[in-house]
């Protein structure tokens, strides 16, 4: 029977073996160890040893900092990038002229050729001491701190994941029918009515794929605290390098991890029913 | 006429760039008349329904509504509804909540029971009762053409305009609908103005007919004016089929000419525009103002290459040497097995005033006339 089976999607099975096997490699078995190691302990010098406890997951409040910044930063950042982002995207979509479109499309993609380090960097150096706050100290205002602060960390993200916003927005907008705005305005809605009952409800599944798309990024996110927070605004993504490359405390990482994991899941979930639920007849499917 | 028109364009030119899609048109629509806006695509005849609509700003001149100048005025503050083509209903709304989108719009605001109530009533309008709670991609394109039919009405505007309404049924719901239109524009009395590129449509529905071609009103009458008594050449030609026959003008009395065809033959023609001796013009004979009968008498003499019976008539593709085809309509009897098969020869008459003579100068529709022959001969 399976034999049989095998044979008959022998042609499938070849297609797809190698994307199962990268999975199978580098993300479930990678998993399955993470979910050993965080029943485990830690061993005397270091790493991991086998042991069943929960010890790891009940001492989840020790990193109670990091979550606490990860789910507060993450949303807020998300929700800055979008309304960074849906003005662009809705310019880009109704209001921008045919010729420029795909100029301005290229405009928003092109700093990612550049790697979001350097990108970074340059931030670290617009916003440390030599950078705005020099400039302000000329016209008489002194001591401004930017860098280090939970503001340069915003700014950070809005700035590295406005592209992945705008582009799943854009698209919504663009596959949007104009004669449904001119229904509207015919059947007597004013140009707001018409924005909030037509335009950005059809335009939901794209902003709910772009929010997403960068909370569930945002959960994991390392480099940005770390050059613009300065250790001070600590995410999950730092919390975990600490542990496994500083205190090499595998066990109780891989439990911050798989909890990290958990939470994206549901954050994942939420927003597909979200979207689906809103955008009625068009059935969106992120996982 | 005393009553102030529901829709009056004064003077009024659309330019898009430097192309004119609508040259200096007057135009006064009745109240609680059934007007179609006919022509070819590019005619004009959507930008001026859209100027109505107020999607389109006129470049010059003045759209007004029931005397109101409509300049400035956004589409959300017209007091007319559009069926679109396509009927654009809202994918994330139901039925009912499509019909009552312009209620909740209304200010002051109605009540939800009125509202309610008010979508009920336009449900049961269009036959469309218990429909209301359905999705709008669950609907047939039918259904769909009424749901869009509800939710212009229901808002009880001055005017509906309707965008080539009946453009995406199949033919047997075409007719259906073209009947119901008639009877609820009857049933509420309210001006509708239908745009459409088909003549039979536009004949069949409405009280008044305005041919556009080139930006400009070509004529604008009764269906039946239209058809009997064309303006000109390209009105003869758009509306409904006619053979075009090519001559120049041999002698005048009154409001007839004499006209010499190609083969020699003088036949006697009405004419609409003043016509000057030797001059080139076009005669239209309608297909059923042809009578055939076994060679002998008539006007022409031709041989029969095709004959399409379709029951109550039968159409006859004619060669007439010298002259061209021509086609014919035969009204059939039953019983009466009178065809004429192809190959035989035949003697073709016709009554006197039926010959329609127009100048060939800006004939465009000349061409369109021989695909339309074309047709029937392939």
């Amino acid at each position: 029977m399976r034999g049989s089976l095998f044979r008959k999607n022998l042609v499938t099975t070849l297609l797809l073996a190698p994307a199962a096997l990268w999975l199978v490699i580098f993300l479930v078995l990678p998993f399955i160890a993470i979910a050993i190691f965080s029943v485990g302990e830690r061993a005397p010098e270091g790493g991991y040893q086998a042991a069943l406890t929960f010890a790891q997951y009940a001492n989840l409040p020790a990193r109670a900092t990091a979550f606490w910044n990860t789910m507060v930063l993450a949303p807020i950042g998300a929700l800055a990038c979008l309304l960074v982002a849906y003005p662009v995207a809705y310019y880009l979509a109704l209001r921008a002229p045919e010729r420029w479109r795909l100029i301005l499309l290229a405009m928003i993609v092109i700093p990612f050729w550049t790697s979001l380090l350097m990108r970074t960097y340059a931030w670290m150096y617009i916003l440390g001491g030599r950078g705005i706050p020099a400039l302000l100290a000329y016209v008489g205002i002194q001591d401004l701190r930017l860098i280090n602060t939970p503001g340069a960390v915003l700014l950070g993200i809005v700035y590295g994941y406005l592209p992945l916003m705008i582009l799943p927005i854009y698209v919504s907008l663009e596959r949007l029918d104009r004669r449904l705005l001119e229904a509207s305005a015919d059947l007597g809605a004013t140009p707001l009515s018409t924005f909030l009952g037509v335009t950005l409800r059809l335009s939901l599944p794209g902003v709910m794929t772009g929010f997403s798309l960068v909370m569930i990024l945002l959960l994991g996110e390392y480099l940005i605290p770390t050059l613009l927070g300065g250790g001070k605004v600590f995410f999950i993504g730092n919390a975990l390098v600490d542990l496994f490359l500083q205190s090499r405390n595998w066990p109780f990482g891989s439990a911050i991890a798989i909890t990290l994991v958990l939470v994206s899941v549901v954050v994942l979930i939420v927003a597909n029913r979200i979207s689906t639920r809103l955008s009625g007849a068009r059935r969106v499917d992120l996982i | 006429m005393t009553a102030v028109p529901d829709i009056e364009f004064r003077a009024v030119t659309k330019r898009y760039g430097a192309v004119t899609a609508v040259s200096g048109i007057d135009l006064a629509i009745p109240p609680s008349a059934f007007v179609a806006l006919l022509g070819p695509s590019g005619c004009g005849k959507t930008t001026c329904l859209r100027m109505i609509g107020g999607f389109e700003q006129p470049s010059e001149g003045q759209v007004l509504i029931r005397g109101r100048d409509m300049a400035g005025t956004p589409p959300y503050r017209r007091p007319v509804n559009m069926v679109f083509q396509q009927y654009a209903l809202f994918p994330h709304l139901d039925v009912e909540e499509n019909i009552s989108y312009g209620l909740r719009q209304a200010r002051p605001r109605l009540s939800s029971r009125e509202i309610g109530q008010r979508a009920g009533e336009a449900l049961s309008m269009v036959q469309l009762a218990g429909y209301g709670r359905r999705k709008i991609h669950e609907l047939s394109g039918g259904q769909q053409q009424r749901v869009a039919l509800a939710r212009a009405l229901v808002n009880k505007p001055a005017v509906l305009l309707l965008d080539e309404p009946l453009a995406a049924l199949d033919k047997k719901l075409r007719t259906d609908m073209q009947i119901e239109l008639q009877n609820l524009q009857r049933e509420i009395g309210i001006t509708f103005v239908l745009v459409t590129h088909d003549q039979e449509e536009a004949l069949s529905m409405s009280d008044f007919v305005c041919v556009m071609n080139g930006g400009r009103i070509v004529q604008l009458g009764q269906p039946s004016e239209i058809y009997d008594e064309p303006a000109d050449l390209f009105v003869a030609d758009f509306v409904g089929k006619t053979n075009l026959l090519s001559g120049k003008v041999a002698g005048l009395s009154g409001d007839l000419v004499d006209v010499a065809l190609a083969d020699g033959t003088v036949i006697s023609a009405r004419k609409r525009v003043p016509l000057s001796r030797g001059e080139a013009v076009s005669v239209s004979l309608r297909p059923e103002s042809l009578g055939l009968s076994a060679p002998g008498g008539g006007s022409l003499k031709g041989i029969v290459r095709n004959r399409i019976f379709l029951g109550s008539t039968a159409e006859y593709a004619i060669e007439v040497p010298g002259i061209g085809p021509l086609l014919a309509k035969a009204d059939h009897v039953i019983g009466q097995g009178n065809l004429f098969k192809p190959g035989e020869p035949v003697a073709i008459g016709f009554a006197a005033g039926a010959p329609l003579a127009f100048p060939n100068a800006n004939n465009n529709g000349t061409n369109q006339r021989e695909d339309q022959n074309a047709e029937i001969l392939s």
